[in-house]
């Protein structure tokens, strides 16, 4: 445990996140991080979606099928969802994804959903700040990722 | 096909080319497949920049185009124009945004720059598979609906009204005109709120274009921009606006007497009442929790006086759906409440009132008809003291934000007070003076001149009773010593908070709030008036605090908005919406299920979409096992692709 060379490589491991956001409220929020200039990692590479609800559970397998480390979901907070339910669809939906990567065997920290506001940029940044900082606990993800 | 895509990487001065080398990011796309044209320029949106698409289109025979730029959210429109002035359909170009989402929340370049490559690179897969598309066009419903009839939602629906557009006033209260019609004066001129307001009030009541819905809110709506159906649940109206006469027989016999929110609580009315003698509708009207008669054997008094048979119990709540094109919220304003001041005795001493008590204190149509007396035991106050800021500016135990009008209606309230009492003394406390408008640093400082009134720059600390004084302890920072005054009554400057009701409207309206609760405009700068959701538009305190000039203008900009919304033949609806690849349907109905707009339904066992009512929210996609129905231009195949250029 305390092999040095794995130390090393969790310093320097930077994980590579797919972040899926909501056109209305999260990328909303991202933009407003933005213009806050609030500083935040850059593992993250956001996909602006319309709705959380329009994920599907392929997307979030494809993304670790091609290397993604982390796969974040953000949208609106239940209840303010721009179309109506969307997000509770999400909810519902997303929980089960993550009883199904549990059960592949891939760690289910690895797959995040978070309700962000366009109000809450420094939310956001810390969002993705957080999630970095666990997923270079946990290391790369290989269980899901195509053999070359 | 492979599509001939052409990418521009812009520099935004240096808000892009700073952290981001908007060169190599140019240069590496150049290499991609499909890319025939990528190129950096300093500034896409200026007037070069758009001629310089249009060019590279024309030039290189693009048909998809990604401008790696600033947000979609800012010149999304700008480019999509851009292209199609270059024979570009529209939804051919997309936005690529490494500013807000890169440039400006990372500082190392090699970081900004590889992930603003990725991000470019998403837009630049994902266009390659865009399809052209064109506006699906829609009717308009040429009708408006203002919720919220205080001076912000009147102004709105005259303004409406005079463009020849009908509208439905929506209104929680008996009557309209908000808190406008509660006031006295209104700085800086000093004319007489009602004198102003009521005019305006009976122009709504006999405008045969409004549809005046008092005691009424708005319970749910569907629909989109130019074609929303709106519920409107109205309390049962127990007297008829039509029958009463106003004679006032009914309220001698009510046996109920309940604080009267009109008069800010320093009065009791009866159950069975009129708000205000100028009330629009001009009508008695029955407090349904208040009244015992509703069952008539208990009482039906006010009922056997009424010559006219105004009055019936047996009324019940009426639900009506509208259809509207488009709607104005106007919910306005409450004051923060006293009981949350405590260390000032509010809520807790008779003669501590707040900036409305006192209003209604002055006013001639208020329980003392203009005549400023204790509450406690009608004796005049001979030293008053107003304490600014209560409530506003305190982000650790209130308010974090300046409430904007109470350093103009406080010397207001100081100089009425001098004009009823001229032997009296008034004290302001203040933290500082914001007196910014036109003629009002003038009347602040006539206020000091003239009147008498003595600032002092500091804060309260506490205000507490002795020998029938409130005594005041304060500090006055300027002269460095504590302050201590015997006064006869406090006036608080109360911080202006979003209505009652703020926080459902906007859940039920699917409109944002910001984060003290006010409802949130589209855009900060640029889009004052919009909320987040097209066709719904925001007016007055109910957006932030402001006095009444603004509101009268934000009222008068909003309403300029529906009218030139309305006034197309058609609407334009988004066409970036769900498609059946109808080969793979299995018409399981999943989608059928997940969709919020029932826009979705079984036509000969296959999916079919109603394109009209579709949003284009993606739920169905999400759904799908089968991958049989997606938004277009946001595939599936395109999220995929996507994926595939951020992990590669």
């Amino acid at each position: 445990m305390s092999n040095p060379s794995k130390t090393t490589e969790v310093q320097s491991f930077e994980p590579r996140i797919v972040a899926f956001l909501c056109k209305w409220c999260s990328s909303a929020g991202s933009d407003l991080a933005g213009v806050s200039r609030i500083q935040y990692s850059a593992n993250a590479t956001p996909i602006t979606i319309p709705c959380s609800g329009s994920v599907s559970p392929m997307y979030i397998l494809s993304a670790f099928n091609k290397g993604a480390d982390g796969v974040l979901i953000s949208g609106c907070h239940p209840g303010d969802c721009h179309y109506m339910e969307g997000n509770y669809l999400a909810r519902r939906k997303l929980y089960l994804v993550k009883e199904l990567l549990q059960f592949i065997g891939l760690e289910s920290e690895r797959f995040r959903m978070s309700w962000v506001s366009a109000a809450e940029g420094a939310k956001f940044a810390e969002v993705v700040d957080e999630f970095v900082e666990d997923l270079r606990v946990l290391g790369p993800q290989n269980r899901l990722k195509a053999k070359p | 096909m492979t599509k001939r895509t052409g990418v521009f990487v812009c520099h935004c001065g240096k808000n892009i080319a700073a952290t981001v080398d908007v060169k190599k990011v140019a240069q590496d796309l150049a290499k991609d497949d499909g890319v025939v044209f990528s190129e950096d320029y300093v500034y896409m949106c200026s007037d070069p920049g758009q001629t310089a698409v249009i060019d590279a289109i024309k030039d290189n025979d693009l048909n998809g185009m990604v401008i790696s730029c600033c947000s979609p959210t800012l010149h999304e429109k700008t480019f999509r124009d851009a292209s199609e002035l270059g024979d570009l359909n529209a939804f051919q170009c997309e936005i690529a945004n490494i500013r807000e989402q890169c440039a400006w929340v990372h500082n190392d370049m090699d970081v900004a720059t590889e992930k603003a490559l990725k991000i470019t690179r998403a837009s630049v897969r994902r266009v390659q598979h865009n399809q052209a598309l064109e506006p699906i066009g829609v009717p308009v419903t040429r009708r408006a609906l203002v919720v919220g009839a205080g001076i912000a939602g009147i102004q709105a629906a005259l303004d409406l009204t005079d463009a020849g557009l009908d509208v439905i006033l929506v209104e929680k209260q008996a009557t309209i005109g908000g808190n406008m019609l509660k006031l006295s004066e209104t700085f800086p001129t000093l004319d007489c709120s009602q004198c102003i307001l009521s005019p305006k009030m009976v122009s709504v009541s006999k405008n045969s274009k409004i549809k005046l819905m008092t005691e009424s809110e708005v319970e749910s709506i569907s629909g989109f921009v130019g074609n929303f159906k709106v519920k409107i649940k109205k309390k049962a109206e127990f007297v008829d606006p039509e029958l009463c006469k106003l004679c006032d027989d009914c309220t001698p016999v009510c046996p109920v007497a309940v604080p009267n929110q009109y008069d800010v609580g320093l009065t009791n009315r009866r159950a069975i009442h009129i708000p205000f003698a100028q009330a629009i509708p001009a009508s008695f009207t029955l407090d349904e929790e208040a009244c015992l008669g509703l069952d008539p054997v208990v009482c039906g008094k006010c009922e056997e006086v009424c010559d006219v048979g105004a009055i019936d119990y047996d009324k019940k709540p009426t639900v009506t759906e509208e259809d509207i094109g488009a709607i104005v919220v106007s919910t306005g304003f409450d004051l923060y409440g006293m009981e949350h001041m405590g260390e000032f005795g509010g809520g807790r001493y008779p003669d501590v009132l707040d900036g409305l008590q006192f209003e209604r204190l002055c006013s001639a149509s208020g329980a003392t008809e203009g005549h400023i007396m204790r509450p406690s035991d009608h004796k005049v106050p001979k030293e008053i003291v107003f304490i600014q800021c209560s409530g506003s500016r305190d982000p650790e135990n209130h308010c974090a934000y300046c409430s904007k009008i109470c350093c103009m209606y406080t010397a207001k309230h100081a100089t009425l007070y001098k004009h009823h009492v001229p032997d009296g003394q008034a004290y302001i406390f203040y933290i500082d003076i914001r007196s910014g408008g036109k003629g009002y640093e003038e009347f602040v400082q006539r206020s000091m001149e003239n009147d008498g009134v003595i600032y002092l720059r500091g804060r309260v600390s506490k205000v507490y009773e002795k020998d029938g004084k409130l005594k005041v302890m304060g500090v006055d920072t300027l002269a460095g010593r504590n302050v201590e005054i015997n006064a006869d009554m406090v006036v608080l400057a109360q911080a202006m908070e979003p209505s009652k009701g703020t926080a459902e409207i906007a859940k039920i309206l699917k409109i944002g709030r910001d984060k003290d609760g006010f409802l949130a405009e589209a855009h900060p700068k640029l889009k004052p008036v919009e909320s987040v959701t097209a066709g719904i538009f925001l007016a007055g305190a109910a957006q932030g605090p402001k006095d009444i000039p603004e509101t009268v203008s934000q009222a008068s900009a909003a309403a300029s908005k529906v009218i030139a919304l309305l006034s197309k033949e058609q609407l334009a609806h988004s066409p970036t919406v769900a498609k059946v690849r109808d080969p793979y349907c299995t018409g399981c109905e999943m989608c059928v299920d997940a969709c919020p707009y029932d826009a979705i339904a079984l036509v000969d066992g296959k999916a079919s979409v109603n394109e009209v009512l579709c949003e284009g929210c993606g739920s169905c996609a999400g759904v799908c096992v089968r991958a049989a129905i997606d938004v277009k231009n946001v595939t599936q195949l395109q999220v995929h692709e996507m994926i595939s250029a951020i992990m590669a």
